[in-house]
């Protein structure tokens, strides 16, 4: 069994080729790219360690992000529920809707340091795009952002946002037109522009350097989370489960963050993939229904695919979760036993969304109510001592048409 | 024993120019053509690429990506690949064929395995756009051990240090790609540019073939006639594309295209 190193970060556990675990991420990139990807590990890997850029980031979380997001316990979920006690972690709150803010916000200053004034990105639920056009425009940068078609029509207010922040949205119409699509369309125009341009992956995937990057950026959630807990229990709590939902990664990563080399029997790692449809085979959830490693936008990792290779068909409610692939660090995590990993179903999705927006001042978005469909089923099981955080991380009113039309009402 | 590869190109050298080397994707638009395709224009072409289609090709700009999905929409799967070579080479058996595709494809295989089918079909060479130096050397010589080419890319952003790690461990040719693009795309530098990158590999090591590929078309492969060998694909995906859209037959608009092609560089 593959084994995690304590007092080491996770994203700095791979050898020397990039892989965790000797099995997952890498370098899988055209020739083309070795030049750029090789420049942008060794400004990142000085960046990392230089206070003035520690600072400048610190700056601009607590000052343009508000960091930090609250953390609140949800007392009539609680009630309701009877059991555990239930929290969530509101990073929705932060500018701009959903935790993509902090790889945005990381990447323009990296940008800047670069000395490059074009930056491009990925999108699929819209908000890696909203927050990077966000940061681009606070940082003076020209922005493209690449959407899927399908993701457009059905994430419009995220488009519109982009659109007035003045970044082109660049619509994706190759194969299934979403998330996966764009990520694969963004590399291309990176390996056009590589000399001009900054590229920002959207999430956790892609080859190593933005992996990294992106785990680096939202490990803010989790650093924010050891205080709040300190505030609130005196500590960690004795018992505790943290449930993030996973697409690509990002959100999970950083929630996670500063609780990995904690004792699972103590801290409980859930990632809750994304199930698809109730009635169909399609979904978005490799770890959980065993796709096979493969290669997918420059790293190994589980993938959904066929048997010569082939990327899978999708299918979720979530565009944000609605990708093949997972990142490499949750693959690691998986293996190593970790961090567990489940689905939700877009119907179970929908009822936990309904129920949290009843019961709470909450409107979370349909990527955290997959892991908000996972904490209303184990929450009754658990005991009153358990601790549950959910991960909030995305805000509604991108999924209003989508909600509005499966349930009827939008809260 | 010296590869089909190499005798392609002494065998150009000889009549003074540079080998054409053309690119089409497996399958497109089914199996039975682009067999005839291979089979119409081998005459005209010293070395042949064939693309394995892959659903989310990162290298490849709209052309090759049209084509790939055609071929993986009309069933082509990696078997059927195999057999179009061995099909190809019952007939042109001296003919070199380089197959061209990603990772995952040789990945899910398991590498023993598409080495196997790939000697077995009389495969000549491999280019795997997504393994790079140094990441490939492992692979590269289980090529080796099976006399199977595996050739190096060189891009214009490899650093001259790199240019000549890679050169060092590569086979009989290598791969310059000509521009920051991705397949298909305008030819944005001069040609004496290009030639210049190209004279600088060639300088490491003035005996290695190298070609050059991306961007060239029939309108651009005239000014680059300095080169060991010149690729041409997304040109001769489009003229496919064009050909099925017609209603026209794609099999000798490819050859015709390639026909023009040769016109322009002997």
């Amino acid at each position: 069994m593959l084994k995690l190193k304590k007092g080491v970060l996770l994203i700095d556990q791979h050898d020397k080729n990039y892989m965790y675990g000797g099995k997952f991420g890498g370098n899988f990139i055209p020739e083309t790219l070795k030049k750029p990807i090789e420049d942008l590990t060794n400004l990142f890997g000085k960046l990392r360690y230089d206070n003035n850029f520690i600072k400048e980031r610190d700056y601009y979380f607590k000052n343009y992000v508000g960091a930090p997001t609250p953390f609140i316990k949800l007392e009539n979920l609680t009630k309701y529920l009877g059991g555990a006690q239930v929290y969530a972690k509101v990073v929705s709150k932060a500018n701009g809707g959903a935790h993509k803010i902090y790889n945005a916000v990381v990447h323009a200053l990296i940008c800047k340091r670069a000395g490059k004034k074009y930056i491009v990105g990925d999108t699929g639920a819209g908000y890696a795009g909203k927050m990077l056009s966000m940061a681009a425009k606070k940082f003076g940068l020209k922005c493209k952002i690449f959407m899927g078609a399908k993701d457009i029509k059905r994430q419009k207010p995220n488009c519109e946002a982009m659109r007035k922040n003045g970044a082109e949205i660049v619509p994706v119409y190759s194969g299934s037109q979403t998330l996966v699509d764009a990520v694969s369309e963004c590399m291309r125009y990176w390996v056009s522009n590589c000399d001009t341009t900054h590229m920002a992956v959207g999430s956790t995937v892609g080859p190593n350097i933005f992996i990294k990057i992106c785990a680096w950026s939202t490990a803010q959630i989790s650093r924010e989370l050891i205080v709040q807990f300190k505030e609130e229990f005196g500590g960690v709590p004795k018992k505790l489960k943290l449930i993030n939902c996973v697409g690509g990664g990002s959100s999970a990563a950083g929630f996670w963050n500063e609780f990995i080399d904690y004792n699972k029997s103590q801290v409980e790692l859930i990632g809750v993939e994304a199930g698809g449809p109730k009635n169909s085979k399609l979904h978005a959830a490799p770890l959980t229904f065993g796709s096979k490693i493969g290669i997918l936008h420059g790293a190994a990792q589980y993938v959904i695919q066929d048997k010569d290779g082939q990327i899978g068909k999708t299918s979720s409610i979530s565009a944000g979760l609605d990708y093949p692939g997972i990142s490499p660090l949750h693959c690691f995590l998986k293996d190593t036993k970790r961090a567990r990993y489940t689905s939700a179903s877009d119907e179970e999705s929908l009822q936990a969304y309904k129920l949290v927006s009843e019961l709470e001042d909450l409107s979370p978005s349909l990527e955290p109510s997959h892991a908000f469909a996972e904490a209303i089923k184990i929450t009754p099981k658990l005991s009153k001592d358990t601790v549950i955080c959910v991960n909030s991380c995305g805000d509604a009113k991108k999924d209003r048409a989508i909600i509005t039309k499966r349930l009827g009402f939008f809260r | 024993m010296i590869s089909k590869i190499s005798l392609a190109f002494s065998q150009c050298k000889k009549e003074n120019r540079p080998a054409l080397l053309t690119y089409t994707v497996a399958g497109d638009n089914t199996k039975k053509k682009s067999l005839e395709i291979l089979n119409a224009i081998a005459p005209h072409v010293d070395i042949l690429e064939i693309g394995i289609p892959h659903n989310t090709p990162v290298a490849d700009g709209g052309q090759i990506q049209t084509s790939a999905y055609r071929a993986i929409k009309n069933g082509i799967k990696v078997k059927d690949i195999f057999q179009i070579v061995q099909q190809f080479k019952k007939n042109s058996l001296n003919k070199p064929v380089i197959l061209m595709g990603y990772y995952n494809i040789i990945f899910q295989q398991g590498e023993k395995s598409f080495l196997k089918h790939c000697k077995r079909s009389g495969v000549d060479g491999l280019i795997v756009v997504d393994l790079p130096w140094p990441e490939n050397k492992n692979f590269a010589s289980k090529c080796k051990k099976q006399s199977i080419n595996f050739i190096q890319l060189l891009s214009p952003t490899t650093s001259d240090i790199r240019m000549k790690k890679i050169i060092k461990e590569s086979h009989d040719m290598v791969y310059y790609i000509s521009m920051l693009s991705t397949t298909g795309g305008t030819l944005k530098v001069s040609a004496k540019e290009i030639l210049k990158n190209y004279n600088k590999i060639k300088k490491i090591n003035p005996k290695q073939n190298v070609v050059i590929g991306f961007g060239i078309t029939e309108k651009t492969i005239s000014s680059l006639t300095d080169a060991d060998g010149l690729v041409v694909g997304s040109a001769l995906c489009k003229a496919i594309s064009n050909a099925l859209s017609r209603g026209t037959n794609p099999v000798r608009m490819a050859e015709n295209m390639v026909k023009k092609l040769r016109s322009k560089i002997i």
